[in-house]
């Protein structure tokens, strides 16, 4: 597990606004708020991070972004700057020369080595460090934010042991156990009816399980825990299910309000900077496109700085362009380490985006990387192709000791297995050209996930028949 | 009640708020609907012979008054019949429950959404009904109209409780109802048994009284109990997302 470090921000010095406390936000999550002359440290994973503090939501804020380093702890010092004699405090001129000069008004600046928190790395994208913090009576710990690593870590933040779940005597799935690493994009595939919806229902407590065991988020699934794993997770089901007489906005601040979010306004506007949509908080959700709708439902599965995010085929029914839009959004998400449950039946979809799959027809089929998952199904194989089929090719191909087996894959395409490509192909020419064939194309056959899961999927029908 | 968060049942509140505001179907019937009820009191009020005197006279005042009881039964029924139904046929019921709101804060934000525009609009009609008696109506119906202060009393007793019952049948049929259309027709049931209690007041049957409407009162009152306990059992998530009991 990777240690964490710390962040300590002070406010220092007396403002006119001595009385009212400034928001700190990190990676846009607001961790906390300060007075004059107290100090708020909260713990972050090493890696790269954005603060920002706050004083009037109106007013731009100073934001700068940093580095932390494993056990290294990052300080900074916030003030109120000195303002022009003529301006009168708390006036509205006051308030529109603070709009009109932006953060002009609060000094955010990188302090030098503290001690307590562990050594202070280099910040990057700031300068001008001041002096070291001196008064500190009000130091609080806040609890650390679930914010995902950038990367997998090898934490799991979903584990699933021999889940179940019957409707009578219909199983939807049966003994499923895989899990969910933190930073990871899990792509769930499957047809339909494969029970996979009905699976992101279970690990979202909506529905009870028929036996086994889940960890989600930390939190055992039970369904006493259920008000606790729905605070830590977010679930986008196929349809986006928005309010449509409400605007984008209000249908953001009414589940912010479910989640109990503090500064709901800060968060709306950063999940809809998130998805693109920052320009259309006030228009009616009934008058967007499809894929709008999609983008603002994804802005509400972000509102909650969720450990995990379900996301239930978000491209279904999409035009291409829409869908396209969503997967970009997705790959967005998952560079900046949000982990992501993706169920889907677009295999296009699930190998662009996903870190690792599993291939679900009520029961677990196979789980790993979709090239682990080629590997494991196919053999390498080389793709041949001439301009006229060969005479005698099982003479041929039986003759090149580096190929294992052959089969035509129409006229003058032939498959062939091997278990080097890259040593069978020179040999492979060699002998066609000797063979006076017309050679038009040699490489190695590419399979795809869809291979993959025709393949299983085949098997399973295959199975089935009596 | 324990374990509810305030945050998340105003949220439900404004959200139910702005819904209606949006929907003119909505605001409309929220209009007409008490203007209609208003109307068969008044005109009663003002063709009431001066003449008449004693039981005749009160007989002839008590009747409108219990008529005004309808606002708050019929008004919200529609309203609370949508509720979970109408979360559903639009798709947002699922990603509702998703989040962390528990089945009583839903229920109970729900029920306020509704129970503040009905007794917000039903207070409105009756303050401007008792108005219009002391303005206009004859000095001799007026004073005979206020004499039957233990009638106008149990009228803004019982509003809120007839609403409360309205809303929570509403709400039960909402949860169990398939379409929208299904629960506003069986929602409008709902108001059935209060309607037979002021129809036997009316005929005579029962003697309106402040003690009557006392018993009256601390039954709908533990009715009203009774039945948002039934319908916080009946909202089970695995029901309302698959349409199957959890087993």
């Amino acid at each position: 597990m990777t240690a964490t470090t710390a962040v300590r921000v002070t406010r220092t010095g007396r403002s006119s606004a001595q009385g009212r406390a400034w928001e700190v936000a990190i990676d846009g999550a607001v961790v906390g708020s300060l007075r004059s002359g107290e100090a708020l440290e909260v713990p972050v994973d090493p890696g790269h991070h954005a603060l920002r503090v706050q004083a009037m939501r109106y007013l731009a804020s100073p934001e700068c972004s940093f580095e932390a380093g494993e056990g290294q702890g990052v300080a900074f010092s916030c003030r109120a700057r000195a303002q022009h004699p003529f301006i009168v405090q708390r006036s509205l001129i006051w308030l529109v020369a603070s709009l009109v000069t932006h953060h002009a008004w609060i000094r955010l600046t990188p302090d030098e080595v503290d001690e307590r928190a562990g050594g202070v790395s280099e910040p990057a994208g700031v300068s001008e460090p001041v002096g070291v913090v001196r008064k500190d009576p009000g130091l609080r710990t806040l609890p650390r934010l679930p914010r995902p690593m950038p990367e997998s870590n090898g934490e799991p933040v979903l584990t699933v042991t021999e889940l179940t779940k019957r409707f009578g005597h219909r199983t939807a799935f049966s003994e499923v156990s895989f899990e969910v690493f933190r930073g990871e994009v899990f792509g769930f595939l499957g047809p339909n009816g494969a029970g996979k919806t009905t699976t992101v229902r279970t690990l979202g407590t909506l529905i009870a399980p028929t036996s086994g065991s889940a960890t989600v988020a930390g939190i055992p699934l039970s369904p006493e825990n259920g008000v606790e794993i729905r605070q830590r997770i977010s679930i986008m089901p196929e349809a986006p299910g928005l309010y449509l007489r409400l605007t984008v906005a209000e249908n953001l601040e009414y589940f912010a309000g479910l989640y109990g979010l503090h500064h709901p306004r800060t968060r709306i506007s950063d999940a809809l900077e998130a998805v693109n949509l920052g320009d259309r908080a006030g228009d009616l959700c009934g008058g967007l496109s499809k894929g709008l709708r999609q983008r603002v439902g994804l802005a509400r599965t972000l509102l909650s700085d969720p450990a995990i995010m379900f996301l239930d085929e978000p491209t279904s029914g999409l035009d291409p362009v829409a869908a396209r839009e969503v997967h970009d959004l997705v790959d967005g998400l998952r560079q900046k380490g949000v982990t992501i449950f993706l169920t889907t039946h677009r295999l296009d979809e699930a190998e662009k985006l996903c870190d690792r799959v599993a291939i679900l027809n009520t029961t677990l089929r196979t789980i790993g990387s979709p090239a682990d998952l080629r590997a494991q199904l196919f053999k390498s194989a080389l793709m041949v192709r001439t301009l006229k089929p060969l005479d005698e090719p099982d003479q041929f191909f039986t003759s090149l000791p580096l190929v294992e087996s052959w089969r035509s894959m129409g006229e003058g395409t032939y498959e062939l297995s091997v278990s080097d490509p890259r040593a069978a192909a020179p040999e492979v020419t060699r002998g066609l050209v000797g063979a006076g064939a017309d050679v038009l194309s040699i490489g190695e056959a590419q399979h795809s996930l869809e291979d993959v899961y025709l393949e299983l999927i085949n098997e399973d029908v295959e199975a089935r028949r009596p | 009640m324990k374990g509810l968060d305030a945050t998340r049942i105003r949220a439900v509140v404004r959200k139910e708020l702005r819904d209606y505001r949006r929907k003119r179907a909505i605001v409309a019937s929220m209009a007409i609907l008490p203007v209609i009820f208003l109307l068969e009191p008044v005109l009663t009020i003002f063709v009431v012979p001066p003449s008449a005197t004693g039981a005749a006279l009160a007989q002839n005042l008590i009747l409108p008054i219990l008529y005004l009881l309808l606002i708050p039964t019929v008004m919200p029924s529609t309203l609370a019949a949508y509720s979970v139904a109408g979360e559903r046929e639009q798709g947002t019921l699922e990603p509702l429950l998703t989040t962390p709101i528990r089945q009583q804060e839903f229920i109970v934000g729900k029920a306020a959404a509704v129970m503040i525009p009905t007794m917000a609009l039903s207070y409105a009609v009756y303050g401007l009904f008792v108005a219009a008696v002391a303005l206009f109506a004859h000095r001799v119906v007026a004073d005979a109209f206020f004499h039957q202060s233990a009638v106008i009393l149990a009228l803004f007793l019982l509003a809120p409780l007839m609403a409360g019952w309205a809303i929570v049948v509403g709400m039960a049929v909402s949860v169990r109802a398939s379409e929208v259309r299904v629960a506003q027709q069986l929602g409008m049931l709902a108001s059935l048994p209060p309607l037979g209690v002021i129809i036997l007041l009316a005929v005579g049957t029962i003697h309106p009284t402040l003690l009557v409407a006392l018993a009256f009162a601390g039954g709908l009152l533990v009715a009203d109990a009774l039945a948002l306990r039934m319908i916080s059992g009946m909202f089970d998530r695995e029901r309302l997302v698959t349409g199957a009991k959890a087993v």
